[in-house]
């Protein structure tokens, strides 16, 4: 391994023990969409804590948030071929840089989606960005290039005619990247320090629309790979296959790993697998296809899992069990996943409706909504005392 | 004592010239799959010599290097006017170097994007000269101001007269499009297949079998015959060519109507394209089928995917050459197992053009 390599592990590391209160990735720090991080409860949008910015382009993408800067992605132009990666302060929402690139591979997107559709990943010292046009840009936390890579330039039959949005996520000194379709269908593990393929891997030839997820036990990592087949455990190091679970799985929410060590995979409904104590092994525990999601992913707290249908219906089950602790119908329809904080959940409808569950109460209503007027698709980050969230022209910060 | 800071200077200058040309030419180099990734970092890291000076070199290395390379030139320009005076800006060079139509059309749209960013009154008067540029992306800037003058035109001849010329003008599928449905409101007749070069005629033979989707991969002998045999046995019986056209607002030809709605299928169709040079054309297809097209012989492109989306117009735009004379064009478009009513379709439509998006016409002499 080379030092450079070690020392960025070295790092990596020690900032990942400081950054509970940030949102690193797509469903957070964890990947699983909760914050141990206090929530705002009620949210407002003219509150001493809330603000609004114009954006410059589309997108479906997550804010991320590194210290006090809010980072996301955006595209814009006829074919939506210009790539912005724009960094905001977190306190007043004023932008402190923008960095614009151009698609290499292919724009063409259904028009509910676009470019910008897949969420920054961050190890708190770099950023990574990646598009539908299958663009990687590593950039600093002040937006200095580090390196890049063109998938497509590389891979021009890896596209989607309806686009992609997989988000990447980083382990070992690795970025994780899923470009998977009908037609070319890999993943790759690319070198954090100058952006080389360290691994690629040949997958299922089909439409996958899933991201990575980081599956962690004491200081070992490995990564969950989801697609039509099921879900598939690689270590991130060298991408070598290390057990899969070959039952099927959804091509659209994504698996969620929680910290009993379980996994729920979007597969006959919900099943749930339990991983060893080494990661080298899994046990089925239990399946149930009532709790099976829609278009958001399974979001977890503290031994429960939060999953919005089709139907537009909150499902609260136990981890463990899968057992249906109670339920209750939300006002749709919902694209994005839910998000928790320290006692709240927040989930956004697509006419921008917000609306806010009390999870501390026995039988949880929604206490609380705002309505942002506007089409809201992708899913809040939850940092800082507030909720993050974007439509095609806005970003918000909502706190109390 | 005068000739020490001039000698200071001097070096300065050359120090900051090679550190310059060493990290053009290291951006130059960035190839496929992370080629050049670490001798760029190495080159950029080194080089904190970067000022506005440096936009024009790094500019003109953009004419050299491919799609990726161009990304880290973008990259290295936006630190580079970040962490330089504003008030040297080089306005005057970067609208030199955007009028220079030599230079490629993607560092010209850059060129352009900056004076945009850094320039904007410029920028916005530089616009109505666009309307002739090579450059597609650069010439829809001056469509797209027409079209908004003509849309907040109040006197109806003076917008007609607008709508014409964006018509006349434009290159892109969208402008294109608006124009015509302004100028089809307003009672005119427009022929989009003839204005935009759709070929309507061809032959088709099928339908071979596609079960499994295993035919896209399957070398049926259409593909391989330099002259084509009359008949060959297809998936339901002997597969005649026959004549294939089509007379569709926008080219589409609908392979469903010659063999009925069958899935599982696939078909080839082949025209003669006659070209009066030999020349650098872009093929481009639209189809939500899979599908393989051929130029004299040689496989242009491919793509193995089957009903994500709508077939659009340019959906796929593929670089290729045609020679003097007749140019043998043939496509392999497959259906697959899908049954859903947005899987029905099977069809596609094609032009040739050259880079600008011009259609480009058959010679009349073969």
């Amino acid at each position: 391994m080379k030092i450079s390599k070690i020392i960025f592990l070295l790092l990596s590391f020690s900032f990942i023990q400081s950054v509970h209160a940030e949102w690193l990735a797509f469903r957070g720090s964890q990947g699983n969409g909760s914050s141990k991080s206090s929530d705002p409860g009620k949210i407002e949008l003219q509150g001493k804590n809330s603000w609004v910015t114009e954006l410059p382009g589309r997108g479906l993408s997550s804010p991320v948030v590194v210290n006090d800067t809010v980072f996301l992605t955006a595209s814009s132009g006829p074919n939506q071929e210009t790539l912005h990666i724009i960094a905001f302060e977190q306190t007043n929402g004023q932008k402190k840089w923008e960095r614009k690139f151009k698609a290499t591979g292919r724009t063409v997107c259904h028009q509910k989606t676009c470019v910008a559709a897949s969420t920054i990943a961050s190890d708190g010292q770099v950023l990574i960005a990646q598009f539908s046009s299958n663009d990687i840009f590593c950039l600093t936390l002040s937006g200095r290039i580090k390196w890049l890579r063109g998938l497509a330039f590389d891979n021009p039959n890896i596209a989607n005619g309806l686009g992609m949005s997989s988000s990447p996520r980083i382990a070992s000194g690795t970025a994780i990247i899923q470009v998977e379709n009908d037609a070319d269908s890999f993943s790759f593990g690319l070198d954090m320090a100058d952006g080389t393929t360290v691994w690629k891997k040949e997958r299922t030839r089909a439409a996958n629309w899933t991201s990575p997820i980081s599956i962690r036990k004491n200081d070992r990592e490995i990564i969950g790979l989801q697609s039509k087949d099921g879900l598939t455990a690689i270590d991130p190091v060298n991408g070598k296959n290390l057990w899969a679970y070959e039952e099927g799985a959804s091509t659209i929410p994504s698996s969620t790993w929680t910290e009993e060590n379980i996994v729920l995979v979007p597969s006959n409904g919900m099943t749930a697998l339990k991983i060893d104590k080494k990661l080298m092994s899994f046990k089925k525990i239990w399946r149930d296809n009532k709790l099976k999601p829609g278009t958001g992913s399974p979001t977890t707290s503290k031994g429960k899992l939060y999953v919005v249908n089709n139907a537009n219906v909150l499902s609260c089950a136990s981890v463990k069990t899968g057992e249906i602790l109670w339920r209750m119908r939300l006002q749709g329809p919902v694209s994005s996943s839910p998000v928790i904080g320290s006692h709240h959940l927040y989930i956004f409808n697509e006419t921008g409706l917000c609306q806010v569950v009390d999870l501390r109460d026995e039988s949880p209503s929604v206490v609380h909504s705002i309505d942002l007027e506007d089409t809201i698709l992708g899913t809040p980050a939850v940092s800082k005392d507030a909720i993050f969230i974007r439509s095609d022209k806005r970003l918000w910060k909502l706190g109390a | 004592m005068k000739l020490l800071p001039v000698l200071f200077l001097v070096f300065f200058c050359l120090v900051r010239a090679n550190g310059n040309e060493l990290l053009t030419s290291t951006l130059i180099k960035i190839g496929a799959h992370g080629n050049g990734n670490q001798e760029a970092i190495r080159a950029i890291s080194k080089d904190n010599q970067l000022d506005h000076s440096s936009i024009l070199p790094l500019l003109i290395a953009m004419n050299s290097a491919n799609s990726v390379g161009d990304n880290w030139i973008r990259a290295v320009i936006s630190e580079t006017i970040i962490s330089s005076d504003p008030a040297n800006f080089p306005i005057q060079k970067i609208h030199n170097f955007l009028e220079n139509q030599s230079n490629a059309g993607s560092s010209r749209l850059t060129a352009f994007e900056l004076l945009q960013d850094n320039n904007p009154k410029l920028a916005n008067s530089i616009i109505p000269s666009l309307i002739h540029d090579p450059e597609p992306s650069l010439r829809r800037y001056a469509i797209a101001k027409i079209l908004d003058d003509a849309s907040l035109e109040k006197d109806a001849e003076i917008a007609l007269g607008l709508y014409q010329k964006a018509l006349n003008f434009a290159r892109e599928v969208d402008q294109i499009q608006e124009a015509t449905k302004q100028l089809r409101n307003r009672g005119e007749t427009i022929d989009l297949v003839e204005l935009m070069g759709f070929i309507t005629s061809w032959e088709i033979v099928g339908p071979f079998d596609n079960s499994e989707r295993m035919g896209f991969g399957k070398v049926y002998s259409p593909e391989t015959e330099s002259v084509s045999r009359e008949s060959y046995k297809g998936k339901n019986g002997q597969a005649k060519w026959t004549a294939f056209s089509t007379s569709h607002n926008l080219g589409m030809l609908d392979i469903n109507e010659e063999y009925g709605q069958i899935k599982e299928a696939l078909a080839y169709a082949k025209t003669t394209f006659v070209s009066d040079s030999a020349q650098k054309v872009q093929i481009r297809l639209g189809s939500k089928n899979a599908w393989k097209v051929w130029v004299n012989g040689d496989l242009l492109y491919s793509r193995d995917e089957y009903h994500r989306g709508k077939t659009r117009i340019d959906q796929f735009v593929i670089d290729g050459e045609l020679k003097k004379g007749a140019n043998k064009i043939l496509l392999k478009v497959c259906q697959n197992e899908q049954t859903q009513s947005w899987t029905k379709q099977w069809e596609f439509c094609l032009r040739i053009t050259d880079k600008s998006g011009k259609p480009i016409r058959q010679s009349s002499v073969n």
